[in-house]
């Protein structure tokens, strides 16, 4: 998984039928210290509850289409937690 | 899977179930010379590791899952050992473990 924000939101009326009624969150992939780790990525929502400038984690690859199994929702970026804290502590 | 060092750990109250009652560990991947290889993420503990550990990483959704005993949950890392001598050409690879500090 990967920390990121969530920086935006993208509508799309035609669409892969098993996207239907999954918001589709624009999410900034971040480093522990907050700064930009890669550039911007869609990401579907496992929470159904993640919103505009939450700090989130989002789960990557094949993985992240089962929280919303048995649909098989066509994702390969899906959010799965949302950040209370973080301790970071490097050597 | 890859070597990594756990720098700290993420609380989160509001995640996927399938994540509730795993420690989510904050973990740096790293190169053999010991400089950091990417940027840092979160991995599921398997094995009760802790910040400052050097650990083994898997970076694979089914092996992470099957680690963390979670199947079909959306995981795709986690940290399944923890690392207690590295060896590289013959020889220890110190520099991945300093000498604990006097307190």
């Amino acid at each position: 998984m990967q920390l990121g924000r969530v920086v935006g939101r993208v509508w799309a009326t035609v669409k892969d039928p098993n996207l239907n009624a999954h918001r589709l969150l624009v999410v900034q992939p971040l480093t522990p210290e907050m700064q930009p780790a890669g550039k911007p990525i869609v990401c579907t929502d496992g929470t159904s509850s993640a919103g505009a400038g939450e700090l989130i984690y989002w789960c990557g690859g094949k993985e992240s289409s089962f929280p919303f199994l048995p649909s098989e929702v066509p994702t390969n970026a899906t959010i799965v937690g949302i950040v209370d804290e973080l301790q970071v502590q490097r050597p | 899977m890859m070597i990594g060092r756990v720098i700290g750990d993420v609380v989160a109250t509001h995640k996927h179930e399938s994540h509730q009652g795993r420690k989510a560990l904050l973990v740096q991947p790293l190169e053999l010379d010991g400089s950091n290889r990417g940027n840092a993420v979160i991995a599921l503990d398997a094995v009760d590791a802790g910040t400052g550990d050097l650990v083994l990483l898997t970076m694979e959704g089914y092996s992470a899952m099957t680690a963390v005993d979670r199947p079909n949950s959306p995981i795709d890392m986690a940290v399944i050992g923890v690392l207690d001598l590295i060896e590289i050409d013959g020889r220890p690879a110190a520099h991945f473990f300093p000498a604990p500090r006097d307190h």
